[in-house]
């Protein structure tokens, strides 16, 4: 049983579309746990939902009092596996919905009724009631302190903590959620583990995080997405068209009957026409019952996968709208490039060494525990052989902390000070401190800035060593992956606050196709709606407050889960890694849903020829032998022929399962050789295999009582 | 030469002459609806009827009048026939029986010309000239108007409108049937065909009897009867009848009048998307399905019986000596692949795996090339169908020519797709579960069947011609059949036209490297797939009693 929440940290920040998550395959086990489902949805009331399988159950039930009336252990075996192709259906979902189950049962957990301290004022926070978290109202404000669970979904309006999440999200390391900025939402049922904020309350009762994600993953409330319906409109006219074929069939038959007099009735055809059980069985057969039976499943296990990546899709509408995106807006920070710059140079002034700078640098940068600095120490290590020293073994160093005042940070050690931040800030110091710094100086900053980079000045009292230069780092594979979202015909548009010089000389880096520089909220709308006006479909990620006009408009607005409630509630889907790069592997799973849907429904068709050359010729070779030509597949007799397509049709709804659940393969390629490839497998596929399933049916069942 | 190698001889050079006309008249044909210009004789006709010719129709509007000029037209018909004894021109013809009046009727206004009376012996001058002649005009362009609209549905962004019905209907007569019916109309009569009002003559037959013949406008009302894939004869052999057709130069003009326009429809569409790639594409869909079904019934029929039966002539039963079975088989299949239904040979003689592809091709919904406009819109259809299944095997909602083919395309794509299928066979089951059906079967057993069969097939798919061997001219039939031509050519007009409304009204979807391509061989060969493997599968069980039974022995 798969009780872990929903998956292994870590697991899928590399993971890619194709690659099988978490089971794809389907144990037997599986299966037997899901049979008890499976028989409570024979339900006709339920059934309905599905047109094409309600027809075959209520095929079943006809055939089962045609063999009871008139009973041969022909029309029994057919009768079993009439019914047996309805529990496979059934069975199909069932296995579907049983994952999603398991997922909700680790989060209900976490939905344990916890009591609050709602304060009575919200300026006082001295005075608070205890109630149910259930009580809890928008706009009320608690306290949690270390120790103690969130009561409800909401904003820290005041104070800092760390949070474990992995109640929701899986990863055990704990988080930071402070109040202001992007960091300030938190959600009910996690665990504060030190500090103590005030939380606003933002949910509605009974509409927390939780709530819907148990809903989401249980597929309690799933509607049909629109392509669902389109789909499934295409099996009802198909399933309409075969019930016509097949009813209209029978004055035919019974005139061909009439015809040939001299021809003894047979189990398939008598002077009644062709028999109940014959003509239930090759409706059976027509009807797309393959994709029929796996529809279903295949949105549930769409949705799925996206949970198994820790992203929660709001509506399948939208996993359906990934696979149709043609433009993504991609932040550049955390997306595009690493979250934060690192050194990449340092560049001496004349007359300093690179070694003197280096060793200046890191020295300076020793207590500075930011991203920036760590790169600067490592950086001077790798590159000139610095050893990393702790800020402790310098005892009497006076380490001197970056203000947003002083706007630089340093140390003053054995009489020497030494100081690296804005260019401005340290240029001042130095002139404060009787120095003249050169004009060189000034060209090598505005050099670095026009490049794309960040200067940082390293200084001693009264001289200038140099500038570190602060690059941006474009994570490694991210080349590849957006010349892979050309070939399927995606744009690839990188948003950034940059000034257009450092954008562009970024996006060419990262091979992206185009880019938004000096990006305000409304310039990013604006974007979108213009993409849209030209009939693109748009996805983004976002954090922010000032995100969600965006993430709104969007058609794929994945929200981070680190992000605002405004963000969460904007978005249609919720990154619960808060992994922004996450957006190509949605878009790919969208795909991947849409082209198993495809590529079942045409070998679902495709099938259909075989099941023709096995059952017609066993209906009517007795009145024209001629037929017996279309018995290509050489099979016993009648009786086993037909019973063989049945079984036939019955077990490959069990045996599509796994590819159901899992999808179909798929790699980014152009259309063309996607559907090249698609056709082959599962056009082509799709009629050469029931050839061969239903003669080694046949090969076996022709042993059996009655097949003669 | 060899009778084969002469078949292929007038084979390959009818499809060399349609390849060098498709992209000129295709191009004309374009013009003639993308121009806003209007003649000073259309403005007077518009006039006349009270139409504003630039004000532009929504979907239902243009469907509301194509269904009233239908109607209307029916009425018309039905009261000429009806009337004809008092009306001058009778040539002393009493009125035509109410069946088959509204049988004839509805057969020309909905194109599909199927006649259950003899030409010579019910219909006088004034209804076959005023009445018939006018329909086989005007069923025709009104076939154009819908492919037209449904072309502008691809072609418009989001627009409410597709067009003018009345704009359209006039221009398609004037500016191309008429004109080109004309033309072909003289090299008729230079073939020899009649073209005369002048009494009667009388001669003594072989066998001694007296024999009178009513001369006709056969030339005049030839030409539209091929060029606009009707197929109402004025003789009741059809083109069989040598004052129709006397040559085989003539049966050559024939086929390549009723092949010309549905042939050169694509080259208009892909003009009218802008994009002349996608028009030839849907142009090859239509060619390989061509070829491989005159290919069957060339093999079907030269093959006959062996050496021995067509060294006696006996596969040239059904046949007329002048044009032979080649020539024969080709009529036949160009016939029945266009919704003309127009017959130089009885199709009843064909072997029955030839005359079971003579069915299948009105099968497949007459889209290779199909009737004047209802080949274009079916084949089209087919397209969408075959996008939306293909498409989803890309891994995007499903687009054909930048537009989504979403729920209510589908929905209206299927409900086309139903109508053919659920009309042939509800039609032939109800004929052969009666015995007033049955009864007027004239051969038994499977043979019988594929009469029945064929006669259900060609009203449904507005074809016309029929297998022969079928006693049609009863209630029954002219009731059931008249039913099955009028919902076989409005239901799908409206549902096109429905599905021409939600396409104008869509934005378009840009192409990219993720669109499903739909001009290149791939997706050729798939709509063909599509094509065959639905229509296989519908009909097999019927085509299974009737043609399959009989010929696989």
């Amino acid at each position: 049983m798969p009780t872990s929440v929903p998956k292994a940290p870590g697991r899928s920040s590399g993971g890619r579309a194709n690659i099988p998550a978490g089971g794809g395959l389907v144990d037997p086990g599986q299966l037997l746990r899901a049979l008890p489902d499976a028989l409570r949805k024979l339900n006709p009331a339920k059934m309905w939902r599905n047109p094409v399988m309600f027809i075959v159950e209520v095929g079943a039930a006809f055939t089962t009092v045609l063999a009871v009336l008139d009973p041969s252990w022909f029309a029994w075996a057919i009768v079993l596996w009439l019914w047996l192709t309805v529990v496979f259906a059934n069975l199909a979902e069932a296995v579907a919905e049983g994952r999603g189950k398991a997922q909700a049962a680790t989060l209900r957990a976490a939905r344990r009724d916890t009591t609050a301290r709602r304060l009575r004022d919200s300026a006082d926070r001295t005075r608070w009631d205890v109630v149910g978290a259930a009580e809890l109202r928008q706009g009320d404000h608690v306290i949690v302190e270390a120790g103690e669970v969130v009561p409800a979904d909401g904003d820290v309006i005041d104070g800092i903590a760390s949070v474990d999440e992995s109640a929701i999200t899986g990863e055990s390391a704990p988080v930071i959620r402070e109040s202001g900025g992007d960091r300030s939402a938190v959600t009910g049922g996690t665990r504060v583990l030190s500090d103590r904020i005030i939380v606003e309350v933002t949910q509605r009762p009974g509409d927390s995080f939780v709530d819907r994600m148990i809903a989401l993953v249980e597929g309690a409330d799933r509607q049909k997405t629109p392509n669902e319906i389109a789909l499934n409109i295409l099996l009802a006219a198909l399933t309409i068209i075969f019930l016509i074929a097949t009813a209209t069939m029978q004055p035919l038959a019974i005139y061909a009957k009439s015809a040939n007099p001299g021809v003894p009735d047979s189990l398939a055809l008598t002077a009644d026409g062709v028999t109940g059980v014959v003509l239930i069985s090759l409706i059976v057969c027509l009807i797309p019952t393959t994709i029929g039976a796996l529809l279903s499943a295949i949105g549930i296990a769409g949705m799925d996968r996206l949970v198994q990546r820790n992203v929660l899709a709001m509506s399948g509408r939208a996993v359906e709208a990934a696979g149709d995106v043609s433009t993504l807006l991609l932040d550049k920070t955390g997306t595009i490039t690493l979250g934060n710059r690192q050194a990449g140079a340092f560049v001496p002034v004349a007359g300093v060494t690179e070694e003197e700078l280096a060793g200046a640098a890191q020295l300076s940068s020793l207590a500075d525990e930011t991203p920036e600095g760590r790169s600067i120490v490592i950086y001077a290590k790798e590159r000139y052989g610095l050893r990393e020293r702790a800020p402790g073994e310098l005892a009497h160093a006076e380490w001197v902390p970056f203000t947003a005042q002083t706007r630089m940070s340093g140390v003053n050690v054995d009489g020497r000070e030494v100081r690296k931040g804005a260019a401005t800030a340290v240029m001042k110091w130095v002139r404060d401190g009787g120095g003249h710094p050169t004009d060189e100086v000034g060209h090598l900053v505005d050099g670095i800035s026009a490049s794309g980079g960040t200067p940082l000045v390293v200084a001693e009292r009264g001289r200038v060593l140099g500038v570190i230069h602060l690059k941006d780092v474009v994570k490694e594979g991210m080349r590849e992956r957006f010349d892979e979202m050309r070939r399927m015909g995606i744009r690839t548009v990188m948003i950034t606050g940059d000034n257009p010089l450092t954008a562009r000389a970024i996006a060419e880096e990262a091979g992206v196709d185009d880019y938004l520089a000096e990006a305000t909220p409304e310039d990013k709308l604006a974007l979108i709606r213009q993409e849209q006006a030209g009939g693109r479909l748009v996805a983004m990620t976002g954090d922010g407050t000032n995100d969600a006009p965006a993430l709104a408009q969007s058609d794929v607005g994945v929200a981070m889960n680190t992000g605002t409630s405004a963000a969460k509630e904007a978005g249609n889907m919720v990154d619960l890694e808060s992994n922004p790069t996450k957006l190509i592997e949605i878009v790919e799973i969208g795909k991947q849903l849409l082209i198993t849907r495809g590529a079942l429904t045409t070998f679902s068709i495709a099938n259909d020829v075989a099941k023709y050359f096995a059952i017609i010729p066993a209906m009517f070779a007795a009145v024209y032998p001629g037929l017996d030509r279309l018995n290509i597949m050489r099979l016993a007799s009648p009786q086993s022929a037909i019973l063989s397509a049945v079984v036939f049709n019955a077990i490959i709804i069990v045996a599509l399962i796994p590819l159901a659940l899992r999808g179909v393969r798929y790699r980014p390629s152009s259309a063309a050789r996607l559907l090249g490839r698609n056709l082959y497998l599962y056009g082509l596929g799709g009629m050469i295999v029931p050839f061969i399933g239903i003669k080694l049916i046949d090969l076996l069942i022709q042993f059996l009582p009655g097949m003669s | 030469m060899s009778p084969a190698a002469a078949g292929a001889l007038f084979i390959a050079s009818l499809l060399l002459a349609l390849a060098l006309c498709h992209r000129p008249l295709g191009g004309y044909m374009y013009r003639v609806y993308a121009g806003t210009r209007h003649s000073r004789l259309e403005l007077g006709i518009y006039r006349l009827i009270g139409v504003k010719p630039d004000g532009e129709q929504r979907w239902s509007g243009y469907a509301r009048s194509v269904l009233a000029f239908s109607i209307l037209s029916i009425l018309l018909l039905y009261g000429l026939q009806r009337l004809q004894s008092h009306l001058f021109l009778s040539l002393g013809m009493g009125p035509v029986e109410p069946a088959l009046a509204w049988n004839t009727a509805v057969s020309f206004v909905t194109n599909t010309n199927w006649q259950a009376y003899a030409g010579e012996s019910a219909m006088g001058h004034l209804v076959q000239t005023a009445g018939l002649a006018v329909q086989n005009f005007l069923s025709a362009a009104a076939g154009l108007a819908v492919a037209v609209a449904l072309v502008r549905g691809f072609a418009r962004e989001r627009s409410e409108t597709l067009g003018n019905f009345w704009v359209d209907l006039v221009r398609g007569t004037i500016r191309i049937l008429l004109p080109i019916a004309f033309v072909a109309a003289l090299l008729l009569v230079a073939g020899g065909v009649i073209q005369t009002f002048d009494g009667h003559f009388t001669w003594t037959t072989l066998t001694g009897g007296q024999q009178t013949f009513t001369p006709a406008a056969a030339a005049g009302q030839e030409a539209i009867k091929e060029l606009g894939t009707n197929g109402g004869g004025v003789f009741n052999v059809n083109s069989a009848h040598p004052f129709e057709n006397p040559t085989s130069w003539t049966n050559w003009i024939e086929i390549f009048l009723l092949l010309l326009i549905p042939a050169s429809l694509p080259r208009t569409f892909g003009r009218m998307v802008g994009d002349t790639r996608q028009g030839y594409a849907i142009l090859s869909v239509m060619a390989i399905l061509a070829v491989l079904a005159i290919g069957v019934t060339q093999w079907a029929e030269l093959g006959a019986g062996g050496t021995v039966p067509q060294a006696v002539g006996q596969a040239m039963e059904g046949r007329e000596t002048r044009f032979g079975v080649s020539n024969s088989g080709m009529f036949a299949s160009a016939t029945t692949l266009t919704s003309t239904g127009a017959v130089d040979s009885a199709h009843d003689s064909y072997t029955a795996l030839g005359g079971g592809m003579l069915i299948f091709n009105m099968l497949l919904g007459e889209v290779a090339p199909g009737g004047v406009g209802a080949g274009l819109y079916g084949m089209l259809i087919l397209a969408v169908i075959t996008v939306f299944v293909a498409g989803l095997m890309v891994g995007r909602t499903p687009e054909y020519l930048g537009k989504r083919i979403g729920t209510r395309e589908i929905k209206l794509a299927s409900l086309y797709f139903l109508v053919t299928p659920a009309l042939v066979l509800a039609g032939t089951a109800t004929a052969m579960a009666t015995g007033t059906g049955r009864s007027a079967m004239l051969n038994t057993g499977p043979h019988g069947l594929s009469e029945i069969l064929y006669a259900y097939t060609s009203a449904a798919a507005n074809n016309g011609s029929a297998f022969a061997g079928l006693g049609a001219n009863t209630a029954f039939y002219n009731t059931s059949l008249g039913l099955c031509m009028a919902f076989g050519r409005f239901l799908p007009i409206v549902l096109v036209l429905a599905l021409a409304g939600s396409l104008a009204r869509q934005a378009p979807v840009p192409v990219s490297a993720g669109t499903l391509p739909t001009h290149r061989p791939q997706f050729v060969g798939l709509v063909v797939g599509v094509t065959l493997v639905l229509g296989a599968l519908t009909f097999l069980p019927a085509l299974a009693l009737g043609p399959l039974a009989e010929g696989l022995r």
